[in-house]
Parts: structure tokens; sequence; C-alpha cells
């Protein structure tokens, strides 16, 4: 399936799969994490009943201390 | 635009600020230069000695609560803006209250946590108010590396990548560069679509 993740088109060599699933798969490896798929931010809890569907813009974005 | 122009648009904006440190003691002093008309800015903290090596503070403020330090420095360079400070811890409860009447919101903490709660907060309760985050500037050189992207309302600003470390320190130059970068994406925000 294509999606856009983080800007990028990217194509998943699945046909079916959650966002947590998505995570684990890209090896987003930090501890905190911000998401959202199609604008809607999708709170932690909710990453593994989140399913990602064709054409979805996801974004997935590292939470880095510092500032 | 010209300067006069630019000016008379900033002076009917606000912008909040999530805390005064590094990103958001620089930020505000940028943003008070050019004129915008309110900050609001709350962060809990008492200014350092350690923080004199990035933050926008002086010696003889070591001590002082960070934000009515800033107030003053802000106060100093530009008396025109208005500075509203809340010297509190921000939540996911007090946030939504403090920024309600902001134009756009300038994420400005240290702590991963905490940024994760700001964009969450911001995203769920109050989702049509752009808010700036800084996320990642420790160290130093690679200039290159520091970019901007766009997520909806969402902007990042920095190189994404680096965390601070005993041998990753922030440093004024690059905090210094995100922070001016978060000021510049309100700019653009602020004056997008602005008319003279």
């Amino acid at each position: 399936m294509k999606i856009i993740l983080n800007n990028r088109p990217e194509t998943i060599d699945v046909s079916q799969l959650t966002l947590q699933e998505l995570i684990e798969k890209k090896t987003f490896t930090f501890k905190l994490l911000v998401t959202k798929i199609n604008g809607k931010l999708i709170k932690k809890e909710m990453r593994d009943k989140t399913p990602i569907h064709e054409g979805d813009d996801v974004a997935i974005i590292h939470m880095i201390t510092g500032g | 635009m010209t300067f006069q122009e630019i000016k008379k648009i900033l002076k009917k904006k606000t912008v909040g600020i999530a805390g005064a440190g590094g990103l958001g003691s620089n930020c505000a002093v940028a943003l008070a230069r050019v004129g915008i008309g309110k900050i609001i800015i709350a962060d809990f903290d008492n200014v350092r000695k350690k923080n004199l090596n990035r933050q926008y503070f002086f010696y003889e403020q070591v001590g002082q609560k960070k934000v009515f330090a800033i107030q003053d420095n802000i106060l100093f360079i530009n008396p025109y803006v208005k500075v509203e400070p809340h010297d509190l811890k921000l939540n996911s409860t007090n946030i939504p209250d403090i920024f309600k009447k902001c134009d756009v919101v300038i994420e400005a903490f240290d702590l991963a946590e905490m940024k994760q709660m700001i964009i969450e907060t911001m995203q769920t309760k109050m989702p049509d108010i752009p808010i700036i985050v800084g996320l990642g500037m420790a160290g130093w050189g690679d200039n290159n590396s520091i970019k901007t992207r766009q997520i909806d309302n969402l902007y990042i600003c920095g190189d994404e990548q680096s965390e601070i470390a005993d041998d990753l320190p922030p440093l004024a130059p690059r905090v210094g560069i995100v922070a001016h970068m978060q000021a510049n994406m309100a700019l653009e925000i602020l004056l997008k679509n602005s008319k003279k």
C-alpha cells in the first residue's frame, strides 16, 4: 500500500497494518513520539487500534529534549 | 511590505510562548524587536548561571524568576510590547486558558515529555491555533541540518535528531538559530494574507 510518511511517499509491503506496526516497521526508536494521520492527532494508547489506509498522510514526530 | 506596514499588522497580534529558557527568551526578544503587539509567556523557573550560555538574561538577573526577567528585557528593547507573564508550570489544563487568545503559540520547553504534552493539548483542544515547536538543536556546527517542516497547523523547527547530553550540551548559536527560526515562522504565519 502507498502512503505519505513524514511528507514523503512510501510503499509498505503489507496490505493491512496499524499505526503501531508502522512505527515498529519503520524503526522509530525514540521513546516519545507524536503521531498524526490525515491531520488528526492519534494518542499513544490508540496507536495499536488505528489502522493505516491506502493514501493516508502519516506524520511520526520524535520528541527530542533540548531548548 | 515596509517595516512600518509590517509593524502595523504585528501590533494587533498576540503570540504565546511556552517556556522562557533558551528557545523562549530568544524568540520573545526577536518578536519584541519587530513590534509584536502582545507576548504571553509562561515559565516556573528562575534564572541560573548555567542558563547564561544561551538564554537571553544577564548576570545580575541570576536568581530572578525567568518570566519577570524576560519581561524586563523585552521592555528595555521595546516598551510598546504588552507582556503578560505567567509564573507557573504549564499543563494540559491551564494551556487552553492561558493561550486561548493567541494568534500563534511557540513551544519553548526543554523536556521531550513537555513538548509532547503541549503538542497533544494544542492539537486536540485548540487545533485552529498554529503551534511552532523546536526539536533538535543540541551541540554545535552542522548549520544545514536545521530546517522547518509543516504538518497542518504544526510547524517543526530544528534538526529533529540531536538530543542534549553531557557531551552534547545546548549552546547559544544552535539554540538561537532554532529560536529565531520559530520567530521567523511566526512572522510568516502572522503576515500571510494580511492586508497592509
